[in-house]
């Protein structure tokens, strides 16, 4: 199969929506024609569907929500781009308390077809405004799908169901996997929401992971099986929904179970995938459930501190080890 | 000339050519990678952070922006720990944690970077309440682009201070670029100054690239935050000489204004009035531009000498 960017199936995803359905339009801050967004993603939109669909907004972060929010009530299909994750604080009532909150306010009349496409995570060194990883901020707002993809295949095919939706959607990619190639069938697809992907099958721990955290713990798999522990990775896909079933399904297979994430531990995502396998599973875990995540700080700047703060392979294999 | 002693006049001299050869050697390592992360460069931009400092005292508070390298310095921040901090080690101003777009030093009054645009805006109105409440006669320059004009902090920062007649001066570089997007795309306005009336208070367009008249446009505007008549917003015209981030090429700009804009380099100029004003010598500007030279050599020396914080200080400075 041929191998594209994730980058490339993110844009690849935007052009054949928007040839498909003339709703579909982009907007957001140096996106068109003059810089094709800060991570390249929509380079060559504005030349193929126009300033009016690929559409450069002032540094608005609240209002281009606001914007999305209101043509998305009234018959189109904006997708939204936030420059970087950290900056959807500036959006956050639009995000949480409006696009999230119409429909179910509203009685049901509404529907709110947005999707907020961002990047987050850190390993680049641009400090605390710019590398974080805050889908569990989203996860806590009903009325939200949040979308994770770790590979090309899967961010193209999500990013087109978050388009066909009818729900707000905050489209997470990370920085760092913008130039991660990966295999892309040539035709159309889509991948539900909800439904996760076994990315390593494996019998002695199950390792729950998302983003590029999905690649670090299938290196820390490799690495193990050549130490005789078989690892099975399961990436959620979606944070909201979250298949449950397929995580909880490999856990009683297992016994044992690390989540990992690139986010602060406190209230994160890890938090919330082991509560629902201690709910849910707790009687076919063999050991005490293990969490891999940042510990509570912001992001800092100089090298040597922020990896020692961004979870790595080896912290990955500690953690199983632990429990193996 | 507004009776500035030749003092004054060398000394704001001496910190533009310190800000540009402070740049072009952020440059310079970055190049060579030794920078870690991202750089956004104030060359060409340096009269205004001069200017306006100039006209405050140590006393005084300054806010900055992802571009600030110009303003600390101006505000008479040590080059080597700005630095130190922009490679990440820990004799920076911010031990490391904070990075080129970041920097800080309290006790100069520069409070501090902000990498997410126009989140300055009500923090410095914030540090005028606070000078009003305290009964001190400081005042804060709030620096922050053309971009950030139109973010909503703009509105609600400004707004704020012109109710309660706080000690502010809002200084806009306008640069006529945020990153790519030019302004005639995101304002159908040409001067920012105007904003001012909506707020009902004085709106000033300087040319930015003449020192001494943002010196001026400050000085005025310091005086009536002094006095209590609330703040200025202060738009200066000037133009960025690189990219608007490391490798960025700048392509969508047209040669023809990048060239004009560069036949106004604010430094250039200052250096001619200053020659026709007989207040400096050819040779004391060479004499001037070495020893600036060599400050910024010891600086790059120091920080590459400097060691780098250990992991576990990240952990450290979350709460006080
Ligand atoms: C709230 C926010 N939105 C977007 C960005 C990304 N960004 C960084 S600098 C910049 C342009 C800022 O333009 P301007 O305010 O004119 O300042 P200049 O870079 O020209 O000095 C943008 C969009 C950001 N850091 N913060
Ligand atoms: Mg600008």
């Amino acid at each position: 199969m041929r191998r594209i960017t994730y980058r490339e199936a993110l844009r690849e995803a935007l052009r054949e929506e928007m040839r498909r359905d003339p709703t579909v339009f982009l907007l957001g801050e140096d996106i068109g024609r003059y810089w094709g967004g800060a991570f390249k993603v929509t380079e060559g939109l504005a030349e193929e569907f126009g300033d009016e669909r690929v559409r450069d907004t002032p540094i608005s972060e609240s209002a281009i929500i606001g914007v999305a929010v209101g043509a998305a009530i009234t018959g189109m299909r904006p997708v939204a781009e936030i420059m970087f994750g950290d900056l959807t604080a500036l959006a956050m009532d639009q995000i949480a308390n409006q696009a999230a909150k119409l429909r179910y306010m509203f009685g049901g009349q509404v529907k709110v077809p947005l999707v907020i496409r961002t990047p987050f995570g850190g390993g680049v060194n641009i400090a605390a405004h710019h590398s974080q990883c805050l889908e569990a901020w989203f996860m806590h707002v009903p009325g939200l799908y949040v979308a994770v993809p770790s590979t090309p295949y899967d961010a193209k095919g999500l990013l087109k169901s978050a388009i066909r939706g009818n729900n707000p959607v905050i489209f997470c990619e990370h920085k760092l996997l913008y130039p991660f190639e990966g295999e892309v069938p040539e035709e159309d697809y889509t991948i539900p929401f909800g439904v996760a992907d076994v990315k390593r099958e494996g019998e002695d721990v199950t390792v729950v992971a998302t983003l590029y955290m999905v690649h670090k713990a299938l290196k820390a798999a490799e690495t193990l099986a050549k130490e005789g522990i078989s690892v099975e990775v399961v990436d959620p896909r979606t944070l909201t929904p979250l298949d449950k079933k397929t995580i909880v399904n490999s856990v009683k297979k297992t016994g044992r179970l690390v989540v990992v994430s690139e986010d602060c531990k406190t209230a994160g995502v890890t938090a919330e995938i082991a509560a629902i396998v201690a709910e849910e599973a707790i009687d076919y875990l063999d050991a005490p459930i293990r969490r891999v995540a940042e510990p509570d700080t912001p992001i800092p700047f100089s090298p040597p501190l922020e990896q020692y703060v961004i979870p790595d392979e080896k912290a990955i294999i500690r953690a199983v080890k632990e429990i193996a | 000339m507004l009776n500035l002693s030749k003092e004054k006049l060398v000394e704001m001299y001496r910190l533009m050519v310190k800000i540009r050869l402070f740049e072009e050697k952020v440059f310079e390592l970055y190049a060579q990678n030794l920078v870690p992360g991202t750089i956004h460069l104030y060359t060409g931009q340096e009269a205004v952070a001069v200017g306006v400092c100039s006209a405050l005292r140590k006393d005084d508070y300054i806010t900055s922006t992802h571009r600030g390298h110009g303003h600390c310095i101006a505000k008479g921040a040590d080059v080597k720990r700005v630095m130190a901090e922009i490679l990440g080690k820990k004799t920076g101003y911010c031990k490391g944690k904070g990075g080129s777009m970041h920097i800080a030093d309290f006790s100069i009054g520069m409070l501090g970077a902000t990498a997410v645009v126009g989140a300055g805006i009500p923090i410095a109105a914030g540090a005028g309440l606070s000078i009003k409440l305290r009964g001190t006669d400081q005042v804060v320059a709030c620096f922050f682009g053309d971009g950030a004009s139109n973010q909503g902090t703009f509105h609600e920062g400004i707004n704020m201070a012109a109710i309660w007649s706080l000690p502010v001066i809002f200084v806009c570089e306008n640069n006529l670029y945020a990153m790519g997007t030019r302004q005639s795309m995101v304002m159908r306005i040409e001067n920012i100054a105007d904003r001012a009336a909506a707020y009902g208070i004085p709106g000033v367009v300087v040319d930015g690239n003449d020192v001494l008249a943002v010196y001026e446009a400050t000085s005025k505007a310091a005086e009536r935050a002094r006095k209590g008549e609330g703040p200025t917003l202060i738009e200066c015209k000037t133009y960025r000489h690189r990219g608007h981030s490391r490798v960025d090429p700048a392509k969508y700009r047209p040669r023809e204004e990048v060239e004009a804009w560069l036949a106004k380099d604010p430094i250039k100029r200052f250096r001619e009035k200053l020659l026709g004003l007989n207040v400096l010598t050819e040779a004391e500007i060479q004499q001037i531009d070495r020893e600036v030279a060599a400050e910024i050599e010891e600086a790059v020396r120091y920080a590459m000498e400097s060691p780098y914080p250990a992991p576990e200080e990240a952990l450290e400075d979350v709460y006080a």
